[in-house]
């Protein structure tokens, strides 16, 4: 166990240095970072004495050297169009990104799940029909239009929910925000996280039915049914609990999707996180913030992933021996 | 139902030739038993038609300044009070009619999907080909490139790759090489699936006999990647990239409604639908839903047949 976490944990790491040489090679070689920070009236000593500062005259190994060391203690610099620290300007704006992307895993999970259950016990049904049906309606809808439907439905026609931002928040510490504890947060919620999580939805919805009618079709469970079983033991303890490893394997994964995809959604529901602040800095080649949300969302994914394959191992006793 | 009818009519009196093995073959039955896919093709081959041949089949030149008038803005569709004959699903801000807006807004998004789709196919041959035939270092390093690459959604490559390129030739050009950056995003960010496929298939023909007869013989390597591989393992390409069309359009519409796509001056059907998002406000909804719905049928009917020909041409599931 250990040493597989090991094992993992190192290949995490050289995934981390491998995005972080992008990222620098980003800031580095994409403009002249020189240029982009100063004035067109500036002079040429003082941009020489800029270049020096910021060091960009020592080699490239000790300048990437000193990338990672500042960016391992969240130093990113500052945007080139609101000369802020950039890591202030994440601070700020990752509580929002992430509150929304973990309620459209809910929402994906707390809707994707039964329905699955239900389309893969009840294969021949007409309800299971229309689950498939709309879960593949679902996916060929782009999630952008999904969102500008849903506006135009429950904010313009009907009126009943916002269409813009976060509502009222409520601070929590010194820099998390939440939405949750409040009427209008939990309503302005509602929306991004349908239009975020319905693509995750008809996704595990898919996976699960197909798990399911795998599983139900193997020699346990037959004998389980001849054992007499009521069908609720057969089909949650023994069938449900043997489709969870790859469900949670590509949920996981899917949480990491669903924070970059988070940018759609922001852009559509003007959600202020760290999406729509990504699109911006690509609209406006801020390569500080980019390349900073490069290395922030390959750590999400890293971490995400290595809980995942640790959840993995918890969750399969067969891979423990095989391993051990 | 045109191709199927026009197959139909040369079938009997033809020599055993292309068609009339098209027509006896599993994948044909299998394509006429399944009624949904049969709609999907016919869906399919209407918006391709309309849509390269915009300029032949749209009421109005959307772009033509000179038969645009402002005074038709905001005309509603068909259905509606205060509906307009000449533009049966209205008209935008500019007094663009919208259908025909939309036929040349699908053309765009059909030929950055098409393009796309083969650059990334190309790259992803290319380099799973090499990755799978020579093996060792070369193969370790693509296929780790490929595994990194993996972890991130194509969409935010794709946003990436913009934004450098933009960076790199400056924000002057917009207009000229947003086409091509758009292309170059989506390819780049689609390639992994080819090359891990192909070098897959690869690893398994390169140990055949006829690959090892052409090296006996000293053919190299290049010629026989291309002459003797490259044929064998491009069926499941063909299933790939009908499925990343759809994929290529969604990613296409989505960039360029997020204002790194196509420009308004030359919109896609995603350009179209940002420029209709700023007025759904205000009451003219239709400016943005009906390229959407249209983005949406098209999509979907290159779904159903991907879904189809993948199923098609699994072995396991005849």
């Amino acid at each position: 166990m250990l040493g597989f976490a090991v094992r993992r944990l190192m290949q995490a790491i050289v995934v981390l240095l491998v995005v972080a040489l992008l990222s620098f090679s980003l800031f580095r070689f994409v403009g002249d970072p020189v240029n982009m920070m100063v004035g067109i009236e500036t002079s040429i000593q003082e941009r020489e004495a800029l270049r020096e500062r910021l060091g960009l005259n020592d080699p490239i190994p000790v300048q990437f050297g000193r990338f990672v060391v500042k960016a391992a203690q969240f130093d990113f610099g500052t945007s080139y169009q609101f000369h802020q620290p950039v890591s202030e300007l994440f601070a700020k704006r990752i509580p929002a990104t992430l509150e929304l992307s973990f309620m459209s895993a809910l929402f994906a999970l707390a809707v994707g799940v039964p329905m699955g259950i239900y389309a893969g016990l009840n294969r021949e049904s007409r309800l299971s029909k229309l689950f498939l049906s709309v879960s593949l309606v679902g996916i060929s809808l782009p999630t952008f239009f999904i969102g500008i439907l849903l506006i135009f439905l429950f904010s313009v026609t009907l009126q009943w929910l916002p269409s813009y931002g976060r509502g009222e928040v409520v601070k929590i510490g010194s820099w998390w925000t939440t939405g949750l504890l409040t009427w209008s947060g939990l309503k302005a919620l509602i929306m991004p996280s349908i239009t975020l999580g319905l693509y995750q939805m008809t996704l595990i919805m898919r996976l699960i039915r197909a798990e399911m009618l795998e599983v139900i079709r193997t020699d346990y469970i037959k004998f389980a049914r001849a054992r007499g079983l009521p069908d609720r033991i057969v089909h949650f303890r023994h069938a449900l609990k043997n489709t969870l490893v790859p469900v949670i394997t590509i949920t996981g994964l899917q949480l990491g999707a669903l924070i970059a995809f988070a940018t759609i959604t922001e852009t559509v529901f003007q959600w202020p996180g760290m999406g729509i602040m990504f699109l911006q800095a690509v609209q406006n080649v801020d390569i500080p913030i980019m390349s900073a949300y490069l290395l922030l969302t390959a750590f999400l994914f890293v971490v995400i992933n290595f809980i995942v394959d640790i959840l993995y191992f918890l969750i399969d006793p067969r891979l423990r021996v095989e391993r051990a | 139902m045109s191709d199927v009818s026009s197959k139909d009519a040369k079938g009997p009196d033809a020599p055993p030739g292309l068609v009339a093995r098209i027509i006896d073959s599993d994948m044909f039955h299998s394509f006429l038993r399944s009624r949904i896919t049969v709609l999907a093709a016919i869906g399919t081959l209407i918006l391709f038609f309309v849509a390269f041949f915009a300029p032949l089949v749209a009421p109005h030149d959307p772009f033509d300044l000179a038969s645009v008038s402002i005074l038709d803005a905001r005309v509603p569709p068909f259905w509606m009070e205060f509906a307009d004959p000449r533009f049966p699903l209205g008209t935008d801000d500019q007094g663009r009619d919208i259908i025909s807006a939309i036929f040349y807004g699908m053309r765009i998004s059909l030929i950055v999907g098409f393009c796309s789709v083969f650059l990334a196919a190309a790259l992803g041959i290319t380099l799973g080909l090499i990755a799978g035939y020579m093996g060792g270092r070369v193969d370790a390093v693509i296929m780790r490139i490929a595994d990194i690459q993996l972890t991130f959604p194509a969409i935010l490559i794709a946003l990436l790759v913009d934004g450098a390129v933009h960076g790199i030739f400056g924000t002057l050009n917009r207009e000229v090489f947003s086409f091509w950056i758009l292309i170059f995003s989506i390819a780049l960010s689609f390639w992994v699936q080819y090359a891990r496929t192909v070098r897959g298939s690869t690893m398994v023909e390169k140990n055949k006999e006829y690959v090892q007869a052409a090296r006996v013989i000293g053919i190299p390597s290049s010629t026989i990647m291309i002459r003797h591989i490259l044929p064998n393992v491009t069926g499941p390409v063909l299933v790939i990239a009908t499925i990343n069309l759809a994929l290529a359009i969604v990613t296409e519409a989505t960039l360029s409604f997020l204002g790194v796509g196509m420009p308004p001056t030359q919109p896609s059907l995603g350009t179209l639908i940002a420029i209709g998002n700023d007025f759904l406000y205000s009451g003219e909804w239709w400016i943005a839903i009906f390229p959407g719905l249209a983005l949406a049928l098209l999509v979907l009917n290159v779904n159903l047949l991907g879904d189809w020909l993948r199923d098609a041409l699994n072995p396991k599931l005849r």
